[in-house]
């Protein structure tokens, strides 16, 4: 699947995240800001990557502004993102 | 058991990830009302993953768009994998919404190797066509579980004040009441939508627990723990129940027919009202205490 267009998904609440991308010609940029960036910053990263390749996304500039959500949130508002960018599931 | 049926948004991270710690009996993922058109897509796929990857000590009920939006077969495509208890269909006016629902329920399930009729429909009673079709609409699929009564809309609908009170609601609530009976299903009385009325949430929920509601809605986790409780069997109730039962057969070994407790004739729907209490009281592990045996 391809990113075609900039996309959100999200919001700044507590315990959510937003979710942006947009299309990119060499690879994957993932950048995170998070409440809890020292703690799971990584792991908010490779969940990121997880879902993106799990839609076959292999190139994307995307950002994560996390306000303490949980896996299952992040995992959400990164695939909504995904679809909403143009591509198809 | 339901007694409580509490409302989520189905957009609210912040209200899903506490779904399982607010003690309702049921909590209903709302994919419609409480989610603008601009967010459908992202709710369902939260509340898809809120199924999926949380652990919810409760009945997981989903409430899909309405039949006559373009939402719904999207919300079915993607909650109908984490098996949902109930989907909860808002605005049935007629038993062929249900049908429509439920023959693509079907071919959503043979598609993609679920068990066929498993997930439960509860249609959403909130207009006028909806009252006066309740009992077709709750004979109309084996798939149908319950009727819930949304007083919202159908106060609107009806062109009447929603008031506390409720009197403009008597006549549908006592429709629905009879209806799902007649047709052996379950029903569910309209959220009582004053958050801060401690007093008035009681009453309301008296008042259908004695027309005979099954359990009441919510859309505050504040008011679960007064619906559980006035849902629930009080001891004296449960104490009663026991004696009937014990009458009863006390009265078969005599070979009487017919017998009497604290002046009040036993008979069948006396015993069938008991048999349920007992089945509910040891459900929620309510024992028969020292004194009432």
């Amino acid at each position: 699947m391809k990113i075609i267009r900039q996309a959100s998904a999200g919001t700044m609440e507590s315990s959510d995240v937003y979710v942006e991308i947009e299309p990119a010609a060499n690879g994957l940029s993932v950048r995170i800001e998070s409440v809890v960036e020292k703690q799971f910053g990584e792991k908010i990263e490779s969940t990121v990557r997880e879902v993106l390749a799990d839609n076959g996304i292999d190139n994307a500039e995307v950002r994560v502004f996390d306000r303490g959500a949980l896996e299952c949130v992040l995992r959400a508002r990164v695939e909504t993102a995904v679809l909403r960018s143009g591509g198809e599931a | 058991m339901r007694r409580s049926l509490l409302f989520l948004p189905g957009n609210n991270p912040n209200m899903l990830i506490n779904a399982g710690y607010l003690g309702s009996d049921a909590v209903i993922f709302d994919l419609e009302d409480a989610v603008s058109p601009a967010e459908k897509d992202a709710a369902r796929i939260l509340v898809r993953n809120t199924m999926k990857y949380m652990e919810l000590d409760c009945e997981k009920i989903v409430r899909i768009n309405s039949v006559d939006t373009s939402f719904w077969q999207a919300d079915l495509d993607t909650i109908l994998p984490q098996c949902p208890d109930l989907i909860l269909l808002p605005k049935v006016g007629l038993a062929s919404d249900v049908l429509t629902v439920a023959s693509y329920m079907e071919e959503v399930e043979r598609k993609l190797g679920l068990e066929v009729g498993k997930v439960g429909i509860m249609p959403l009673i909130e207009t006028a066509l909806g009252v006066e079709n309740a009992f077709s609409i709750a004979s109309s699929s084996p798939r149908v579980k319950a009727l819930f009564l949304g007083a919202e809309d159908l106060t609107a609908d009806i062109q009447c004040k929603r008031t506390k009170e409720g009197r403009e609601i008597e006549y549908a609530r006592t429709r629905l009441v009879v209806a799902a009976r007649a047709a052996g299903v379950d029903v569910y009385d309209t959220p009582f939508t004053d958050v801060n009325d401690d007093e008035g949430i009681v009453v309301d929920a008296q008042l259908a627990k004695s027309l005979g509601f099954t359990g009441k809605a919510s859309i505050s986790p504040r008011h679960v723990e007064v619906i559980n409780d006035v849902f629930s069997p009080t001891l004296a109730e449960i104490e009663y129940a026991y004696d009937a039962i014990e009458a009863i057969e006390t009265a078969k070994k005599q070979g009487k027919g017919a017998i009497s407790l604290r002046g009040k004739m036993i008979d069948a729907p006396i015993v069938a009202r008991a048999e349920r209490t007992i089945a509910m009281a040891k459900a929620l592990g309510m024992e028969r205490s020292e004194d009432c045996e």
